[in-house]
């Protein structure tokens, strides 16, 4: 892509995209017709298979880990020192399952009609439904590994209701659910390199895709202690490598999550499908100044029993307690009478940007809105509400130095989740043979909006049982591939090119750190590609990224050489696909020109200012195909047939 | 390591019990001396019960000084850069394990030369351990070597004996603060009793 | 706030180190300890000098990748992560120590980062539960009686960070080997293995060189979870118990 192509944003419309996997028939029976179609491969003959795995969270870790079981060769990467770091392990929550328990009207049809709806009519129905069903045995299979799950004093297992469905079919461990379903698929991992089966590549990151004859047989990466490149060649490459909310700089992921897997994948042909899905989290600790580094989340369910408001007057700089009842503005229950508080995300988000950017936000450059406990201390006394938010209350306090007890906490929004990523058909297959996407990485599940608890039960989805499946197919279809090393073309060139690159940031000696580009595409993706979108703003952005690209590489400053561990280095490298990525997702977002779900765009609202989709132009999936100048869209029309698209109504 | 402790911290309980009737005269005390020597008589021959029991606590010394050998070699190794910035925290019974028990070793050979074969005993009136323990008594150097050793015994036994229970799994959460106490009581009641005779012989309660 | 850091520097595994003097200034009180680090190596990249290497990536006090012996303190004077660790902790003209975790079965990487590559080893020699995905029986199958359960979850918190390790003066692992068998060996499904993995993964503790117990209780002091130290006896206790069986 040439640095300063004011062209990009004349896409063109290409062929639409079809999912020819699917089955067709009963939603309830797809799934099984998918797996007895599929093509099974030989146990002896599994083990002359390699399958490369990059990532090691819930859907890397668990897909491994079953792969390896099943007998294939899986060669495994991850960039932490440890595969039990990879940031699934920071969901709080919980885990969402259609086992009704409660013998409260749950079922799997329920789950999959709330995760149609929750993603505002942007997801696959098939896909979604399978998801439900399967959410059933991703309990009993972590139960079987030891994950201690939160139980009830007769032993079975507790259940909470999370984000605003009306059942309880959230499973969880305390407040991190997260954790522990990660370490226990990397138990089972760690089972299968002791076993020989799994070879794992701790600290090493992959840099690039190797594609020969259209198909994905390996990639390069770099050994992140050495600073040396290398290749590695397989049958069939799986990437669930999560997210890419670090575009925005400051968010809810870990310091390295990154989107260079996906980005380098989508230059290698792989369509990437809906980039401007991003989830905006209500409630995060805001930020204090521009030392920040991340954004901290905060449990959603503090929004149970904690009443969000702003002063009512403009710059109203008064501590809390000096604001007397009457010139507080409730803005959320006043506007939503029926939901108050616990409106979902997206809307809580919106809202809460509404009110800072009339100048009523509280705190350090308000950037914040309270969240106050004062009335559920005086209902429930504070023993009460210590118990239920006591481990919250007190990181809150950690961070802030502010007693929540006391005074009210301030909350912001921020970047949490993306729901778009690499397009994946039914099998989880992206348009490059041989090549999988899973998890965070894929767009598949979640439309344009998730639901609270269902990202833990896609990644453990698909990891355990969806892609075991699948895969078998494409492998049991083409059994045997020549072999490949570094002498073939492609391979010689993907590595050469991956060499280039990072020779070319160490070259250019300029004078500005990585971390300041960073910070520089961030804020910009913030304002013109965060909770409020507008063509105006989109069509700036598309105008500044590019300058900012051509910025890059003339000052950026890299220290260090390539043959060592550089931290400066990976970073850089992280943000060149930053750099090309974000103006991907801003032309999604300025060529989808409705609002639904994490997507508003300012321009299609209702009346009273809700989000306003327009399903007659945007009942499709929009899937980018790379071209080194303007993309090409593909449409992958959504057809409903169990759920009827309805208008979202909160009031 | 926990055995042999324990072992030898069951014999020094019955010692400084036996120690104690030095307190009811020197007729009393030699005999209970005597006593040791023909114990188990007429089935064990003169002195056999006493042999046992000193081969049975050479092993259990030699097993424990071994161990702590092997355990502190290996700690050293484990951590061969050292941190630049020191800082102490565990109990001062925890951090002198180690050199408190090469004191206790050193106060065993002079102990033995002293009252067992009283190589180093001034008196050295063989078959009158009371008159000899007074002789050992009665010089400052005794008393301090003694005094200062019986110390070293109290807080390797306080850290000791709570160890070992939690090296055999026997302590948990609910019984941490009563094998606590108990290894507290232990340690004092040894450097009480141990340290009673010494001060008895310098104040002239026993003489 | 300005403050004087003494930084360990080793260029890599092989190369010998030192500590290495540093002046930070307009540090706020607000700031993690990590953005502190993260100011300075944005001058240190802007002089032409090699930023300092540490590990870190949630900053949420979950992932365990974060290891800064902090004067003298695995993650410093407060009972945290260092990723929460926040400067309002220090006082202003502050002389602060900054060093990897010390150990020999951690070795050095470069500057504060350390291979922790043994626990995992550790937690290869048994620190799982068999069970093959597909194979699994109905989650409501076995009760865990609600004690237990408690107890596994209050084990697996660990995060495998190595502040125990750190912070015991022999360098020892029992901590972190003992918390993942107190998670497993309690649970009815962990119970068929509770031998063979206890025994296996203690072995692989002592041969990746770490060192023995002391129960100086350093250990349980440092840890950002709480886990604490009775957590030793129980995996004692387990060990004892797995050695009996196989005797008789």
């Amino acid at each position: 892509m040439s640095p300063n192509d004011s062209s990009f944003v004349h896409y063109t419309t290409g062929e639409p995209l079809a999912d020819a996997k699917a089955p067709e028939g009963p939603i309830a029976e797809r799934w099984d017709r998918r797996r007895f179609g599929a093509r099974l491969v030989n146990p002896a003959n599994r083990r002359k298979h390699t399958v490369i795995v990059v990532g090691t969270g819930l859907a890397g870790g668990a897909a491994g880990a079953t792969l390896a079981e099943q007998g294939y060769h899986v060669v495994q990467f991850c960039f932490s020192d440890s595969p039990r770091r990879a940031h699934s392990i920071a969901a709080q929550g919980g885990i969402n399952a259609a086992k009704n328990y409660r013998n409260d009207g749950d079922s799997v049809h329920r789950l999959f009609y709330d995760t149609v709806k929750g993603g505002d009519f942007r997801a696959r129905e098939s896909n979604v439904h399978r998801l439900a069903q399967i959410s059933v045995e991703i309990i009993d299979q972590c139960v079987a590994q030891g994950v201690p799950f939160a139980r009830e004093y007769g032993g079975l297992l507790d259940t909470r209701s999370f984000g605003g469905v009306q059942v309880s079919r959230t499973f969880y461990a305390r407040g991190q659910t997260g954790q522990q379903l990660l370490l226990g698929a990397y138990q089972a991992l760690s089972r299968q390199i002791a076993a020989g089966n799994v070879e794992m590549h701790a600290r090493t990151e992959m840099l690039d895709l190797i594609v020969v004859d259209g198909v994905a047989r390996g990639i390069v990466a770099r050994d992140l202690v050495s600073g040396e490149i290398t290749t590695h060649h397989a049958d069939a490459v799986v990437l669930a490598s999560g997210g890419y909310g670090n575009v925005f700089y400051l968010s809810t992921n870990a310091m390295n999550s990154n989107a260079t897997a996906v980005w380098r994948a989508h230059r290698r042909g792989a369509y990437f499908a809906n980039p401007c899905f991003t989830q905006i989290h209500p409630t995060c600790i805001p930020r204090t100044g521009d030392h920040q580094s991340k954004l901290t989340l905060m449990s959603e369910s503090l929004r149970n029993d904690g009443r969000i408001w702003v002063p009512k007057a403009e710059g109203d700089h008064r501590p809390a307690a000096d604001i007397p009842e009457s010139e507080r503005d409730y803005y959320l229950e006043r506007i939503y009478p029926s939901f108050g508080n616990l409106v979902p995300r997206d809307i809580a988000s919106r809202a809460a940007k509404n009110v800072c950017d009339e100048g009523r936000g509280v705190g350090p450059g308000g950037q914040g809105v309270y969240l106050d406990f004062a009335d559920a201390i005086r209902r429930m006394g504070r023993d009460k509400v210590a118990e239920k938010y006591g481990n919250l209350f007190e990181m809150y306090e950690r961070i802030t130095a502010e007693n929540p007890y006391e005074v009210p906490m301030r909350i912001y929004p921020a970047v949490h989740y993306t729901m778009g990523g690499l397009w994946v058909d039914y099998d989880l297959q992206t348009t490059v043979p041989g090549l999988f996407a899973i998890g965070e990485a894929n767009f598949s599940d979640h439309g344009a909006n998730r639901l609270g608890a269902s990202a833990l039960m896609q990644g453990l989805a698909d990891g355990y049982f969806v892609l075991p499946s699948t895969i078998n197919d494409y492998l049991a279809r083409h059994p045997h591939r020549e072999a490949v090393d570094d002498t073939h073309p492609e391979t010689a060139a993907a590595l050469r090119e991956t060499r280039e690159r990072l020779a070319r940031l160490l070259s250019v000696d300029g004078d500005r750190t990585p971390d300041s580009f960073h910070r520089e595409i961030g804020e910009l993706m913030w304002e013109y590609c965060g909770m409020a979108r507008t063509e105006e703003g989109l069509r700036k952005a598309l105008q500044r990224i590019p300058e900012i690209r051509d910025e890059f590489w003339r000052r950026i400053k890299v220290p260090g050489r390539g043959e060592e561990f550089n931290q400066s280095l990976e970073k850089a490298n992280r943000i060149v696909d930053y750099l090309e990525l974000a103006e991907l997702m801003c032309l999604d977002a300025l060529h989808r020109a409705e609002s639904c779900g994490g997507h508003f765009r300012g321009e299609s609202q209702t009346a009273a200012g809700e989000a306003e989709r327009r399903d007659e132009e945007f009942s499709y999936a929009a899937a980018w195909e790379f071209t080194g100048g303007a993309p090409v869209l593909h449409k992958e029309d959504l057809v409903f047939e169990y759920v009827h698209p309805t208008q979202r109504s909160y009031a | 390591m926990a055995v042999s402790g324990l072992v030898m911290l069951g014999y020094l309980v019955v010692h400084m019990l036996g120690n104690l009737k030095i307190f009811f005269g020197a007729d009393e005390f030699n005999g209970y001396a005597h006593w040791l020597r023909t114990l188990g008589s007429p089935f064990l021959h003169h002195e056999w019960a006493l042999w046992i029991v000193r081969v049975a606590l050479l092993a259990a010394v030699a097993a424990h000084a071994v161990s702590a050998y092997q355990l502190s070699r290996r700690d050293i190794k484990a951590r061969p850069v050292k941190y630049a910035h020191k800082r102490r925290r565990a109990s001062y019974a925890t951090r002198t394990m180690r050199w408190g028990g090469v004191i206790l070793a050193l106060f065993i050979v002079w102990h033995l030369l002293d009252l067992t074969t009283l190589t180093v005993n001034e008196r050295a009136w063989a078959g009158h351990p009371y008159e000899n323990v007074l002789s050992t008594f009665s010089t400052w150097y005794g008393n301090t070597v003694y005094i200062v050793a019986m110390g070293a015994l109290g807080l390797h036994v306080r850290h000791g004996f709570w160890s070992a229970a939690q090296t055999l799994g026997a302590g948990s959460a609910r019984r941490d603060r009563a094998l606590k106490f108990l290894a507290n009581a232990l340690a004092l009641v040894l450097f009480a009793g141990f340290v009673s005779v010494p001060v008895a012989v310098m104040t002239g309660v026993v003489s | 706030m300005k403050l004087t850091l003494r930084v360990w520097r080793q260029q890599s595994p092989d190369a010998p180190g030192a500590m290495a003097s540093y002046a930070v200034d307009g540090i706020s009180k607000d700031m993690s300890f990590l953005e502190m680090l993260d100011t300075l190596n944005e001058d240190l990249i802007l002089r032409g000098e090699d930023p300092v290497a540490f590990d870190h990536d949630c900053r949420e006090g979950i992932c365990g990748a974060c290891s800064l012996v902090i004067n003298g303190d695995a993650h410093g004077p407060e009972r945290t992560t260092t990723c929460q660790l926040h400067m309002r902790s220090f006082a202003d003209g502050d002389t602060i120590d900054v060093e990897p975790w010390r150990a020999a079965a951690f070795p050095v990487v470069k500057d504060l980062v350390v291979d922790r590559g043994s626990f995992d080893r550790i937690i290869q020699a048994g620190g799982y539960i068999t069970a093959p995905t597909g194979a699994a029986p109905e989650a409501h199958a076995t009760a865990v009686p609600k004690h237990d359960a408690d107890h596994a979850f209050e084990h697996a918190e660990c995060i495998g960070c190595g502040a125990c390790v750190a912070a015991c003066p022999n360098g020892s692992a029992m901590l972190f080997t003992s918390a993942k068998i107190n998670h497993l060996n309690v649970l009815p499904q962990g119970s068929p293995e509770r031998e063979t993995r206890v025994l296996d993964m203690v072995a692989t503790m002592d041969e990746e060189g770490f060192g023995g117990c002391t129960l100086a209780g350093e250990c349980a002091t440092a840890c950002p979870k709480g886990i604490a130290l009775p957590s030793i006896t129980a995996m004692n206790k387990e060990w004892l118990r797995a050695l009996r069986k196989g005797l008789r």
